[in-house]
């Protein structure tokens, strides 16, 4: 299987490490990940902030970047849900047939890493071991977007050495929603704080999530506070091995 | 029928700041950040409990969704059909196309009928078309009956909720504004009244009594109207509505157009759909219906005032016109994050929450609620919740689009956000680029961050970095690592301990 990494451009410039642990992960398993290079970016934060022709351009970079993979894989549950609820939107109202056609191609091969994990390769145990208290928070995206369920706990649950707790009101929204957080910071940092309690509660050492924006936001508060809790993506969590531990 | 209204009436406050300012001023109210976050609390468990319990609610939700829909691709049609079945029935329709037309015939027919006060049902029409108001001006008292509406008017207040106005308001606070202006407009409140709940619903009560008593003329909202048998309905769980609907002489309902259903049995749907929504029960405790006038029993003149006032302009719009579904029962207020917190009055509108979000800018224009749509994170509560699957989330992207568009034709020189969103989107256009400014931002980590972290930001930056650390900027990207490692073979050493 061609699998293609989409490593999106918030995690390519700000969280390298996430990206190098999907491919890790992935290689561990058995199967080879490919980089397309083109790749950029989804268009998410032009969509959702309401510049939807500023958009267009990367909804066909995407499609011609990713054009010909059995599968694109992206640890990112918003972006995801972006290519697949949103990109189709953008080609009907700005683009040609030829766009529309591509997209309506690529959307279907389209997962986020634990989709991919658990409904394509069919995998729950992937041989990880990471010896620390955590708390998994469903981000709004990956919970009511693109409804990944209890995928990632599944696949959490089997993490040897794990100790995982609950989050109280974990589908609760932290606050971020992209240009969100600027345009309504207040609100946005009283999101947080609440979020950040219910982190603090659990006494976990680390919170985990399947997209690093919210991560981003969670754990900028939680650095910034000095609360002695960090933030780690779900798929560096799932790479973590006994040799080569997070 | 006319398009939006020239002025934006009272759908929107004309004095009411944007969003994020009041938002700010309400984040900061201690005492309604309690009120609300138990208030919101307690009916989200109640309404997930009777959800939670029926088998077929993903049916009904999706039926009522086709219901809606399917009326409203049809509601030139319905209309007519009402009109002629609520005229058949002894009744009298009139077609207001803005809140200035319904204000004028509602106080003709009040002033028709020598009376110069009213009682009224809890009523979200006649909070958008500002009918108190437009009475008060013409001579005429209008007594809210709805123990929340009455709170709210008494303290010369706005409501912060639809389907609980006085949400913002602790029992203290009602037991002070009871004792304090009650005696100002009828009867005086109970000498030394307690702020126990069963204390201040019986000065309630006793309050408003003497209105039922005395009161020739009742207006009232409504919560649907069925076009087969012109049939007209208000679902209320304290008995007041029901004093109004039966004891006046003369009814006068005023009702948005989209709240037409076409047949009877329809009702069945509806009726689960809303208790179960709203106040989180099965069935609500009073459901008044009326077909007309009947001899003897009942108002004996019945007036239904149609009032489009921006619904026809909504309904143009194919993605936006989802929102003239909503039967009002304000789950999506329960369940959002940003309302739980802010409260209603933030939002500047008759219409607050997600709901309102996305119904206010359509009803008046975007440029006079250009903030609403942005008051939002996307979090997709609300269209979980929505007993018509109303997706908010879709409509408030796209009105934001339609935001940006207004701005973009309003002024000749682009805002900074769109100076932002072009460069954002030349640099992301390239992978080139992208590589280019991944390699500044990583000098720029080296000469800011401390401990992999930037702590103040520059510009409007400063709105995130206020509260949050930022991670800086790692020294290698994911695809110069890949470069570097892979692109002469997958066999190279991993690069995983770069900072």
């Amino acid at each position: 299987m061609r699998i293609a990494l989409f490593i999106t451009c918030f995690n390519d410039t700000l969280y390298p490490g996430t990206g190098r642990a999907v491919v890790r992960l992935l290689e561990r398993l058995g199967h080879t990940v490919e980089f397309p290079q083109a790749q950029t970016c989804c268009g998410q934060m032009h969509f959702n902030t309401g510049y939807r022709p500023e958009a267009l351009p990367l909804v066909r970079g995407f499609t011609e970047a990713f054009a010909g993979y059995d599968a694109v894989v992206t640890p990112s549950a918003s972006c995801a849900g972006m290519v697949r609820d949103n990109h189709a939107v953008v080609a009907e109202q700005y683009g040609d047939g030829e766009l529309r056609r591509a997209v309506a191609g690529i959307t279907p091969r389209v997962y986020e890493l634990t989709e991919l994990l658990v409904d394509v390769l069919g995998v729950t145990d992937v041989g990880a071991f990471f010896p620390h208290r955590v708390t998994y928070h469903p981000t709004c995206h990956s919970l009511r977007m693109i409804r990944l369920g209890d995928r990632p706990l599944r696949l959490l649950r089997e993490v040897r050495g794990i100790d995982l707790v609950e989050l109280p009101r974990a589908d609760s929204c932290c606050g971020f929603g992209g240009t969100f957080a600027l345009k309504n910071a207040d609100t946005s940092t009283a999101m947080l704080a609440d979020k950040m309690r219910g982190v603090l509660d659990t006494g976990a050492e680390v919170l985990c999530s399947a997209d690093n924006s919210c991560l981003m936001h969670i754990g900028g508060g939680l650095s910034r506070l000095r609360t002695g809790v960090r933030t780690l993506h779900l798929a560096e969590i799932l790479a973590a091995t006994e040799g080569d531990p997070r | 029928m006319s398009s939006r209204p020239a002025a934006p009436h009272n759908v929107v406050w004309l004095d009411a700041p944007s969003f994020p300012e009041a938002a700010r001023k309400a984040l900061a109210d201690t005492g309604l950040r309690r009120n609300l976050g138990r208030a919101t609390a307690t009916i989200r468990d109640k309404r997930l409990a009777v959800t939670g319990e029926l088998a077929d609610w993903e049916q009904l939700r999706q039926a009522g969704a086709a219901l809606k829909r399917r009326t409203l691709r049809h509601l030139d049609g319905y209309l007519v059909q009402l009109e002629e079945a609520v005229t058949r029935a002894g009744g009298t329709v009139h077609w207001a196309a803005d809140a200035a037309e319904a204000n004028r015939i509602v106080a003709g027919l009040v002033r028709a009928t020598g009376s110069t006060e009213v009682v009224k049902v809890k009523s979200m029409a006649t909070q958008e078309i500002g009918l108190n108001e437009a009475l008060a001006a013409e001579g005429i008292d209008a007594f809210e009956t709805d123990l929340a509406e009455l709170i709210v008017q008494l303290g010369d207040d706005r409501p912060s909720h639809i389907l609980v106005p006085a949400i913002h308001r602790n029992r203290a606070e009602i037991r002070e504004i009871f004792v304090r202006e009650m005696g100002r407009r009828g009867r005086p409140a109970p000498e030394g009244l307690s702020d126990d709940p069963r204390a201040l619903a019986e000065a309630a009560r006793l309050h408003l009594r003497e209105k039922f008593l005395r009161a020739r003329v009742a207006v009232s909202g409504a919560n649907f109207a069925v076009a087969a048998t012109g049939t007209v309905g208000v679902v209320e769980s304290e008995g007041n509505g029901r004093m109004c609907l039966t004891l006046p002489q003369t009814l006068i309902t005023v009702m948005g157009i989209e709240k037409v259903l076409p047949d009877f049995a329809d009702l069945e749907v509806f009726l689960q759909l809303l208790p179960r929504s709203s106040t989180g029960e099965r069935m609500n405790p009073y459901t008044s219906m009326w077909t007309g006038v009947t001899g003897g029993d009942g108002p004996q003149e019945f007036h239904l005032v149609l009032l489009d006032n921006g619904r026809t302009a909504t309904l143009r719009d194919t993605v936006g016109r989802q929102a003239l579904a909503c039967i009002r029962c304000s789950a999506c207020l329960n369940v959002c994050p940003v309302y739980e917190r802010t409260g209603g009055h933030a939002y500047g509108s008759v219409y607050p929450g997600p709901i309102g979000a996305v119904l206010t800018p359509q009803l008046v224009g975007v440029e006079h609620a250009a903030s609403l749509p942005f008051a939002s994170t996307l979090c997709g509560a609300c269209y979980e919740a929505c007993p018509v699957r109303i997706d908010i989330p879709q409509v408030l992207a796209h009105l934001r689009a339609e935001v940006v568009e207004a701005k973009r034709r309003g002024s000749a020189v682009p805002s900074a956000e769109a100076l932002a969103m072009r460069t954002a989107g030349a640099v992301l256009g390239s992978p080139g680029r992208l590589a280019l400014a991944q390699r500044a931002a990583a000098l720029g980590g080296r000469l800011l961050g401390r401990g992999g972290t930037v702590g103040a930001l520059p510009g409007p930056l400063r709105r995130w970095s206020g509260a949050r650390d930022t991670p800086a900027p790692p020294a290698e990207s994911f695809r110069s690592w890949w470069k570097r490692t892979r692109e002469g073979g997958p066999e190279k050493e991993d690069g995983h301990d770069c900072p």
